[in-house]
């Protein structure tokens, strides 16, 4: 174990002040030090994806980051995409779509999907794949996964 | 495709049969489902495991202050030691914790018990194990191989079980057979790979000295038996949650030592121990499945008739026997149901599970299905060519028609459509114009297949059913209770334990059609088995059919009762009275009172119905029926490049008939899913030792489950044969999917591979596999 060192998570607009090890993933950091559980830790080495959070506006995998690098950056978890009671489009088309079943990689998919979204509104039925091959649902075999995105895609397009 | 209404009802209008959105999904979109990783903890474990795959503890040497567990701690605790009854069986026991021995590389052989789950970590690399090695045994057959080293005691030539059939007049019909097939099957070994891994959490209530645990399971009652059993405690000083599981496909049926061992330390320590599985841990240590050789030759009439089979099926179980389920799971299943879907009164097979030094099997979606398919289906794809005929006509000459029809092993298929959903399959895909294609490809040096698979699926079975295995656990049966509560709304407790199935969502529409209250009212209640009632969980295709039927059966109770309460407040007879939309309202009139009002009458006012009704509105329904058989046949089309052995499969579709279909959106959703999984199983996912016994397969990156690229637009097609042994009429769909692409794919690669006149009959097909094959017969003279 190491020295702790201090530092502010910004979370869906709200400060986090905690002290954790050098080591400690952001993951590790929004879920245990900043009790933001929506976040869910599927490998921890960076390939399902299910840990994907949004940082400065870049869907990232927060096991492969660590807590130190994301100080003074803007986090967005599952946690902060809905206004209140109205559902951001994607997970009421995540909804209206059956894109989950288990609902264990579902916050990944949608703060993936919501990020690259946000940069590139018009992507093309072919990149949106590609993307989304970026994460890994065991459930739904994506049928819906894509389904629910092109649906998101058009109604966060108005 | 298929199109699915979506609405809100109202008007009377039957839940049942569409496509509502689910349930389950407010709170998982939001981030606010609960998993068992997401409670703290006081203490967090972490295990030491077991780097050899074979030899004797001869040392554990742990830094000083640090709380390491071993065997040695923990001598009261009880092996696992599932049992059967039958097939020669030998019961061997797994230790929570290695005690002496290891026997696969991952076994846990100390628990670290820190402050925070990087404390442990740091320690429990620390620890020192020192082995004496073994010669460790990897492969089936090496293991089951003369003079080969025992690994257990119990097992002797380290066969646990052997089951064989053979029927009466098998060896004439086999003498006078026209021709005789065979293929020489292997499947290689996969693990189910639940996006959530493993994870315990166990908490102790001083004040009743109970101990709450929180596992990510899918079997929660059974775990509680399981456990109090393992640690000689009183069942109900125990409470098992399943809180939301993060998907389970067989691999959470089983229990693992680490959950007894989380509990134990609970009990211990008497305060809250929390272990979260990372993924190596759960790719080399939870359970394996499918590593299985099938020999199977098939003896045909002059016309392509089948006439027998024969099976050896050699299953690798690993290094211990997992439960409740036994490994018989796979061998047996197998020896139960390879004459699948066809017309074959003649069988013989020997079944026999193999002790291995590789992790233990279990039960994974389709359990033996995906791979006595394969088998099947290759084995009707071969005979197709011997016989020179079309592999769509040597199904139709064999495929089951007239029902109900008693299998060579004595299971009886209900009415089903093995083959119209074939033709259903066949006039959507455009066989004509696919092979017309097919040769303009060829012609220009590129390579098509098409492949079909059909298949039965044995679903919704109870206790008979599990009992004729001879398990000493006898699974099957399920019990709900349905209580309207004072204000009208309603609650269904159930012994299901649904993990993305939907369940809530499906339930609440045979509850919402009997009693006339809309989905949105009714609570579905499952995981936790303090409120739940005693049931066996979500596993083999059975919970919409059995707790399904428990629930039609306890809402008929409550239907009953609300009708005779109508009748007293409306003063009307009963059978004028219909219940929907919330009410009750005597038919052609404008009379009507709400379900609330009589549900509040029920309890407040049961002077009223003094002698009639018995207080209250609370019903109990068990079911237990005999088993249903749903069916399907898939097709696929692929593109293959000889030069890499790539495979791109550019068309999937699926016929399917799964009875009565309750909400077709969760329908169809399940077949996606389990296609998918198919196809990892098919082309991609293999867990792979060295000949040491090392994993080599230990991250995802390794470990290949499909991603969104490989996988086509999958097509679904339905028909809907109403089952006659389910009272619900529908049959079981939850692993179907994952039965059919195996076969489908890899008879769509050999249709591919016909020019260069080689056949792979090993899944999954990888690239290196089909390039090896073709670099062979590059060389060959």
């Amino acid at each position: 174990m190491s020295e702790k060192t201090a530092l502010t998570l910004t979370i869906n607009g709200k400060d986090h002040a905690i002290s954790v090890e050098p080591r400690r993933t952001l993951a590790d950091a929004i879920r245990e030090d900043c009790g933001q559980t929506g976040t869910h830790i599927g490998c921890e080495h960076g390939v399902c994806g299910a840990c994907t959070v949004i940082v400065d506006d870049a869907p990232v995998r927060s096991c492969l980051m660590f807590a130190v690098q994301a100080e003074g950056k803007k986090i967005r978890t599952v946690e902060g995409l809905a206004d209140g009671d109205t559902l951001h489009p994607m997970q009421q088309a995540f909804m209206d779509n059956h894109g989950l079943q288990c609902g264990f990689c579902t916050p990944g998919f949608l703060m993936l999907a919501v990020g690259v979204l946000e940069r590139e509104p018009d992507i093309s039925d072919e990149d949106l794949i590609d993307v989304l091959s970026s994460n890994l649902c065991r459930c739904t075999g994506y049928q819906n996964i894509i389904k629910s995105v092109r649906a998101a895609a058009q109604e966060m397009r108005k | 495709m298929t199109a699915h209404t979506k609405g809100s009802g109202g008007d009377g209008m039957k839940w049942v049969g569409r496509s509502i959105r689910r349930l389950e999904d407010p709170a998982l979109v939001r981030g606010k489902g609960r998993f068992t990783a997401d409670l703290p903890a006081a203490h967090w474990v972490r295990f030491v495991r077991s780097p050899n795959a074979a030899g004797t503890i001869k040392g554990i040497t742990a830094p000083d202050d640090a709380m390491v567990i071993t065997a040695a701690d923990i001598k009261g605790v009880k092996k696992i030691t599932p049992m059967l009854h039958k097939f020669s069986y030998r019961p061997v026991g797994q230790p929570i914790l290695a005690d002496g021995e290891v026997r696969f590389v991952g076994e846990a052989i100390a628990a670290v018990v820190a402050a925070s789950e990087e404390e442990a970590e740091d320690i429990a690399d620390l620890v020192e194990i020192e082995i004496e090695d073994a010669l460790p045994l990897v492969d089936s057959r090496a293991a089951v191989a003369d003079g080969a080293r025992q690994i257990h005691a119990e097992a002797p030539g380290n066969v646990i079980l052997k089951g064989e059939v053979k029927t009466p007049g098998f060896d004439e019909v086999w003498a006078g057979a026209a021709k005789i097939v065979k293929i020489d099957a292997r499947s290689n070994r996969q693990n189910a790979t639940p996006m959530e891994a493993r994870a315990a959490h166990a908490a102790y209530d001083s004040i009743t000295g109970r101990i709450t645990l929180h596992c990510t399971t899918q079997m929660p009652h059974l775990m509680r038996t399981a456990i109090a059993d393992c640690l000689g405690m009183p069942e109900s000083d125990l409470r098992v949650v399943a809180p939301d599981v993060g998907g389970g496909f067989g691999q959470k049926m089983s229990l693992c030592a680490e959950y007894v061992l989380v509990t134990w330390l609970a009990r211990h320590l008497k305060s809250s121990v929390g272990w979260t599985e990372d993924r190596r841990e759960n790719l080399i240590a939870s359970f394996h499945s499918r590593d299985q050789y099938i020999a199977l030759e098939g003896a045909f009439d002059k016309d392509a008739k089948l006439l027998a089979l024969r099976a050896d099926v050699l299953s690798n179980v690993g290094a211990y026997s997992c439960f409740p389920t036994t490994s018989g799971v796979e061998p047996l299943m197998a020896m139960a149901e390879m004459p699948g879907p066809y017309d074959v009164q003649q069988y013989q097979c020997v079944a026999r599970g193999a002790l291995t030094n590789t992790c233990t099997m279990a039960a994974y979606r389709g359990v033996s299905r995906p791979v006595i398919t394969f088998t099947l289906e290759r084995l009707m794809d071969k005979a197709a060519k011997a016989f020179a005929i079309d592999c769509i006509d040597i199904r139709r000459r064999n495929l089951i028609t007239t029902f109900p029809y008693k299998s060579a092993t004595g299971l009886e298929y209900d009415e089903a459509s093995y083959r119209q959903t074939m033709e259903m399959a066949v006039e959507a895909i455009n066989v004509p114009a696919f092979r017309a294609r097919q040769q303009l490809a060829r012609e220009k040096g590129e390579y098509l297949g098409i492949g079909f698979a059909t298949f039965s699926e044995r679903t919704g079975y109870g206790s008979p059913a599990f009992a004729a295995r001879g398990m000493a656990i006898t699974p099957g049966w399920e019990t709900v209770h349905v209580t309207v509560d004072p204000s009208g709304f309603v609650e269904a407790r159930i012994g299901s334990s649904p993990h993305g199935q939907g369940l809530r969502t499906t339930l609440a529409q045979i509850i919402a059609d009997e009693i006339g209250v809309p989905p949105g009212m009714i609570k579905v209640v499952h995981g936790d088995t303090d409120t739940a009632p005693y049931g066996w969980g979500t596993f083999a295709s059975r919970s919409l059919v059995i707790s399904g039927g428990a629930t039609l059966i306890a809402s008929r109770k409550i239907r009953a009762k609300l009708l005779k309460i109508a009748g007293h407040m409306l003063e009307a007879a009963e059978t004028d009275i219909v219940l929907a939309d919330g009410k009750a309202k005597v038919a052609g009139t404008d009379r009507e009172v709400s379900i609330a009002a009589m549900a509040r009458e029920a309890y407040t006012q049961t002077h009223r119905f003094k002698g009639e009704i018995e207080p209250g509105l609370s019903e109990s329904g068990t079911y237990d029926p005999p088993g249903t058989f749903s069916n399907a046949c898939h097709v696929a089309i692929v593109r293959l490049d000889p030069e890499t052995g790539h495979v791109r499969i550019e068309r999937y579709l699926v016929a399917e008939d799964a009875g009565r279909i309750i909400n077709p959106m969760i329908a169809d959703g399940q077949v996606h899913g389990g296609v998918v999984q198919g196809i990892g199983n098919a082309l991609l996912e293999e867990i792979v030792y060295d000949d040491s016994g090392a994993i080599l397969t230990a991250n995802l990156a390794d470990y290949m489950p499909p991603t969104a690229h490989e996988v086509p637009p999958i097509e679904l097609h339905h028909m809907e044969t109403p089952s006659t042994q389910s009272i619900t009429k529908a049959k079981g769909l939850g692993e179907g999917g994952t039965i059919g692409p195996p076969a489908a794919i890899v008879n769509a690669i050999n249709d591919a591979l016909t020019p260069f006149n080689v056949e792979i009959d090993t899944i999954p097909a990888t690239p290196q596999r089909i390039r090896a094959l073709l670099r062979n017969a590059e060389r060959a003279p």
